[in-house]
């Protein structure tokens, strides 16, 4: 599936998008947030307070007990300050 | 209705015009302009950068003014919004309403207005003394959308 970052959560990642394949125990947003954490030094840095990180799945946002299985595209983001 | 996203400016009067206008049934237009702030508690503001979600930003709005339409009687709806760098005094958004009364056309701007400052994708990242930093969330953004929750048709909000 394509993750792709917005805002501070893109800065410090490192990245705008990337493909990824998270293990079958990576269930849900919160699950994936936890496994990208785990991925090195940017990812802990942009994830470090994951109550803070907004989702969408397939451009719709989510909770984070949402299920990933069949997304093709997972956003993360800081809450928006648009208007 | 019509949603924009787009990097040059508008012109309010035209956009409200479009809506109007051969029309004899509109008997209240409301027009909603945000502006780009040179000032904040935090000092002098030299730019504004507004990131976006390219897809979800226009769905995102359009499933919003969609909501507007069901919850008030309206007539016309155009949202514009603005991204990439704008510079105090420019123009960042635009709300405009058009029903056969007042009541309709306000609530539904305000609608909309407190729905795009915290579900629309968008972000600011703000230039002062060539230091950048990302606007913050305010809670009172998010009370103001909460206030709209339940509310029915015809419904403004307290």
């Amino acid at each position: 599936m394509k993750l792709v970052y917005f805002s501070w959560v893109r800065e410090r990642v490192g990245k705008t998008q990337e493909d990824i394949a998270p293990p079958t125990g990576v269930m849900t947003v919160a699950d994936l947030i936890g496994w990208l954490a785990a991925r090195g030094e940017e990812y802990a840095y942009a994830f470090e307070n994951p109550k803070i990180i907004r989702a969408a799945i397939d451009r719709t946002h989510v909770p984070p007990e949402t299920a990933i299985a069949g997304a093709r595209e997972i956003a993360f983001f800081p809450p928006m300050t648009g208007g | 209705m019509t949603v924009r996203l787009q990097r040059e400016d508008f012109d309010a009067g035209r956009e409200a015009a479009l809506l109007t206008h051969g029309r004899t049934d509109i008997g209240a237009v409301v027009t909603f302009t945000g502006i780009c702030r040179g000032r904040e508690a935090a000092g002098e503001i030299a730019a504004m950068t507004l990131e976006h979600y390219p897809g979800m930003a226009e769905a995102e709005i359009a499933r919003h003014v969609e909501e507007a339409k069901s919850r008030w009687p309206l007539l016309g709806v155009t949202v514009i919004h603005r991204y990439g760098r704008l510079v105090p005094g420019d123009n960042i958004v635009l709300v405009v309403t058009t029903s056969a009364h007042r009541d309709a056309a306000f609530a539904a701007a305000e609608f909309l207005m407190d729905y795009l400052k915290t579900k629309a994708p968008f972000w600011k990242l703000e230039e002062r003394a060539g230091e950048t930093r990302w606007v913050e969330a305010k809670q009172s953004d998010g009370a103001a959308a909460d206030r709209w929750r339940g509310k029915g048709r015809n419904e403004a909000a307290e």
